[in-house]
C-alpha cells in the first residue's frame, strides 16, 4: 500500500472517529427527543407499578403492547416490516430508561429485540422476516432465544438437544434451560445438534412458534429479580418442524448464537445501567432528605464517597456501551467493546444497588423503598448473556489478538 | 375552508420538578432545571392530531412562543403528530414580561396569517395559572370560544363542545373559525411513537420574529415579588363544638 492510501485511510477513520466521539459528548436531537420519551414513559407507567409487578410475579403485557406500539419492541427492524428503522444507539438509550423503571420490562424490550428478532434479521431469508419478525413488532407477541441447557450454559458448544432430518421435516429432542420470556412467548429460536461429529459446528439454528405439539414448557422459576419476567425451561419431545424453520445454514448455529450475543450484551448493559441509574437516583434523593448528626446525611463525606463512586461507575458504563452501540452502527467488529460494556455495566449495576442500600439503611432493606428490588434486579445481569467471567475470556482472547505479532 | 389547526404549546417547568423561588424573590429558579410542554398544552396537540386522523381537518401547526428552547416543544408536537411548527421567537426581557395579552396577540395574528380554522390551546399553564391566552385569542379574532373541554365533535362548521363548569357539564354549539381550550378530562396524550420522532426530524419550523407580526410586545404587568406559600402552621385540637365556635370567633373567621 503506498503512503498516501495509508494516510488517506487514517483520516477517513480519524474523521468518521470524531463525529462518533461528538456523539457520545452529546447525543443527536432524535436521541435525546427518544430518550425523553422513553423516560417519560417510565416515570408515569412504568415505576408506579414496578413493585406490584415483582411483588405479585405479573407480565406486564398492557406497558408492553403500548412500547410495541411507540416501535421500542423491534427497534432495529426496518419500517417494512413493522419496526421503527432506528440505530443501536437508539435502541440502548431506550433499554436503558425502560429498565430503570422497571427492570423486567427491560429484560423482556431487551431479548425481544436482540436475541428473539436479532438473529432473524441478519440470518433470516426474507420470507422468514416476514413471517416471524412483522407480527412481533407490536408489542401483542413476543419471542424468546433458547441456548442454554441443564447440562450447558457457558458451555454452548455441548449443545445435547438434537435435530434429526426425517423426510420433510426436522425432529428436535432435548430441553433448554432458563429461558426468558418463555410462558409469554409466540416463538423462539432454538439452538440444535444436527451433526455431533463437527461439535460446535455441527449446532444449528431453528425457528418453533409457541405453542407447538412437541413443545412444552417446564415450571416458572421463582427467581430472586426480574421476577415480572417469566423464565423456565423449554421441554422439545419429538417436536417436528418443516425444514424451512432453519435459521441460516446448516451448521452456522453456533456462529449465530455467538454474534446475536454480541448484540445482545448491548441490551443487557443497558438494562443494567437502567437499574444502577435507579439506585443512584434512589440514593441521592435519600441523602437529600434523611438528616442525621443534625445535617442531611448528604453532607457526609462517607456518603458522598458512596455517591460519585456510583456515578463514576456509571458514566464509564454508559460511555462503553455507547461506544460498543457506535461501532456496531457503523458496521465495525464491536465484540470486545460489548463485552466491556456488558460487564462494566452489570458490576456498576450490583455496585450501585449494593451501595444504595448502604446508605439508606434500614430502609433499603425493607420493601417500602425500591432499593431492595434493584439490589435483587441487578445480580442476574452478571449472569446471563454471558457470565462476567466469560465477558472477561472474550475480552482477554481479543486484546492477545491485537497484540499478537 | 382551509382545515387548518393552530396548537399552542407552551415550554414549562416539568411538573414534577420542586419549584424552588429565586433568593431575591423576582421569580423562580428556571436555570438547569427541567422543562417540558404544558400538560393541558399535550392534551391540545392530541385533540389537533386526533381530527386530523379522521380527517376532519387538513394539517395542524404547532405554535411556540418564546427563546431558542421552545424549539425543543415545538419538536415533541412534532413528534406526536403535527404536521409542521412556528416559534415565534420571544428572549431575554421580553420573554420574562411575556404573558396571556401578548400571546393571544400573537395567535391571532398568526390565525389571520395561517388562515386557521380552529385554535386549540391548554386551558392554563401550570406555571402562571392565567386561563387568559384561549379566551383573550378569541375576543381579539371576535370568535366563538369553546373553553374548558372536555369533549369536542365537528359537525359541518359548527363545533359540539362540552364544557366541565362549576356546575357539571355545558352543551354549547358555536360557529368555525373558533377557539377551543382543553381541559384534562379531553383526551390521554400519546407517547411519540420513535418512527414518529425520526419523521418529526424532517418537518419544518418556521422562525417569526414578533415584530413580523405586527405585535407590540410591551406589558402593562410588573412583578413586585416572588415568594414561596406560607409555612403550614401547626392546627389545634378543642374539646367541643363550643370550644371551635369560641376559637374562630376569636380569630376572626367567623
Amino acid at each position: 500500500m503506498s503512503a498516501l492510501f495509508k494516510a488517506r485511510k487514517v483520516l477517513a477513520v480519524c474523521l468518521h472517529g470524531s463525529r462518533s466521539l461528538s456523539q457520545l459528548a452529546e447525543l443527536p436531537e432524535t436521541h435525546q427527543l427518544l430518550r425523553q420519551t422513553c423516560r417519560d414513559f417510565a416515570d408515569r407507567e412504568l415505576a408506579p407499578i414496578a413493585a406490584m409487578l415483582d411483588k405479585e410475579h405479573v407480565y406486564p403485557a398492557k406497558q408492553i403492547k403500548e412500547l410495541g406500539t411507540m416501535g421500542v419492541m423491534a427497534m432495529e427492524v426496518p419500517e417494512e416490516l413493522g419496526g421503527a428503522g432506528m440505530d443501536y444507539l437508539a435502541y440502548s438509550l431506550a433499554v436503558e430508561e425502560i429498565s430503570r423503571g422497571c427492570a423486567s420490562t427491560g429484560v423482556v424490550v431487551s431479548v425481544n429485540n436482540s436475541l428473539y428478532i436479532g438473529p432473524i434479521l441478519k440470518f433470516g431469508t426474507e420470507e422468514q422476516k416476514k413471517q416471524w419478525i412483522s407480527p412481533f413488532t407490536a408489542g401483542d407477541k413476543v419471542g424468546c432465544f433458547a441456548l442454554s441447557e441443564p447440562g450447558n450454559g457457558s458451555d454452548a458448544g455441548a449443545a445435547s438437544t438434537t435435530a434429526h432430518q426425517e423426510g420433510e421435516e426436522w425432529l428436535l429432542n432435548g430441553t433448554k434451560a432458563w429461558i426468558t420470556n418463555s410462558w409469554d412467548a409466540s416463538a423462539t429460536v432454538v439452538f440444535a445438534t444436527t451433526d455431533k461429529k463437527l461439535k460446535h459446528k455441527g449446532i444449528s439454528a431453528f425457528l418453533i412458534p409457541m405453542p407447538y405439539p412437541g413443545l412444552s414448557l417446564g415450571k416458572k422459576e421463582d427467581k430472586l429479580g426480574i421476577r415480572a419476567s417469566s423464565t423456565a425451561n423449554i421441554i422439545l419431545e419429538d417436536c417436528r418442524i418443516p425444514l424451512n424453520n432453519m435459521l441460516g445454514p446448516r451448521g452456522a448455529g453456533f456462529k449465530i448464537a455467538m454474534q446475536t450475543l454480541d448484540s445482545g450484551r448491548i441490551g443487557i448493559a443497558a438494562q443494567a445501567l437502567g437499574i444502577a441509574q435507579a439506585s443512584l437516583d434512589c440514593a441521592a434523593d435519600y441523602a437529600h432528605k434523611r438528616t442525621a448528626f443534625g445535617a442531611p446525611i448528604g453532607k457526609l463525606q462517607a456518603i458522598q464517597f458512596k455517591l460519585a463512586d456510583m456515578a463514576v461507575a456509571i458514566e464509564s458504563a454508559r460511555l462503553l456501551t455507547w461506544k460498543a452501540s457506535l461501532l456496531r452502527d457503523a458496521k465495525k467488529v464491536f465484540t470486545k467493546e460489548a463485552a466491556m460494556a456488558k460487564l462494566a455495566a452489570s458490576e456498576a449495576a450490583t455496585f450501585c444497588s449494593h451501595q444504595a442500600i448502604q446508605i439508606l439503611g434500614g430502609m433499603g432493606y425493607v420493601t417500602d423503598m425500591p432499593a431492595e428490588r434493584h439490589y435483587r434486579d441487578a445480580r442476574i445481569t452478571e449472569i446471563y448473556e454471558g457470565t462476567s467471567e466469560i465477558q472477561r475470556l472474550v475480552i482477554a482472547g481479543q486484546i492477545l489478538k491485537e497484540y499478537q505479532s | 375552508m382551509s382545515g387548518r389547526v393552530l396548537v399552542g404549546v407552551k415550554r414549562v417547568i416539568d411538573y414534577a420538578v420542586k419549584i424552588r423561588v429565586k433568593p431575591d424573590n423576582t421569580g423562580v429558579v428556571t436555570d438547569g432545571v427541567k422543562h417540558s410542554m404544558n400538560p393541558f398544552c399535550e392534551i391540545a396537540v392530541e385533540e389537533a392530531v386526533k381530527l386530523k386522523e379522521k380527517k376532519l381537518v387538513k394539517e395542524v401547526v404547532a405554535v411556540s412562543c418564546g427563546p431558542q428552547q421552545s424549539q425543543e416543544t415545538i419538536r415533541t408536537a412534532l413528534a406526536m403528530g403535527a404536521d409542521r411548527g412556528i416559534h415565534v421567537e420571544v428572549s431575554g426581557n421580553d420573554y420574562e414580561t411575556l404573558g396571556p395579552l401578548q400571546v393571544s396577540k400573537i395567535m391571532a395574528a398568526l390565525a389571520k396569517k395561517e388562515d386557521a380554522q380552529i385554535i386549540i390551546l391548554g386551558k392554563q399553564a401550570i406555571d402562571d395559572d392565567c386561563n387568559q391566552t384561549g379566551q383573550m385569542t378569541a375576543a381579539l379574532l371576535d370568535w366563538p370560544q369553546g373553553t374548558f373541554a372536555s369533549e369536542v365533535t365537528l359537525d359541518g362548521d359548527k363545533i359540539k363542545v362540552v364544557r366541565e363548569i362549576d356546575g357539571g357539564l355545558e352543551t354549547i354549539k358555536i360557529n368555525t373559525p373558533a377557539v377551543l381550550t382543553a381541559d384534562l378530562r379531553l383526551n390521554t396524550p400519546r407517547y411519540a411513537t420513535l418512527p414518529n420522532i425520526m419523521k418529526a426530524k424532517k418537518k419544518k419550523i418556521a422562525n417569526v420574529k414578533p415584530a413580523d407580526l405586527g405585535v407590540n410586545l410591551t406589558s402593562k404587568l410588573e412583578v413586585l415579588r416572588v415568594e414561596d406559600p406560607p409555612q403550614r402552621q401547626a392546627g389545634m385540637k378543642v374539646e367541643t363544638v363550643e370550644d371551635l365556635v369560641g376559637k374562630l370567633k376569636e380569630s376572626g373567621k367567623v
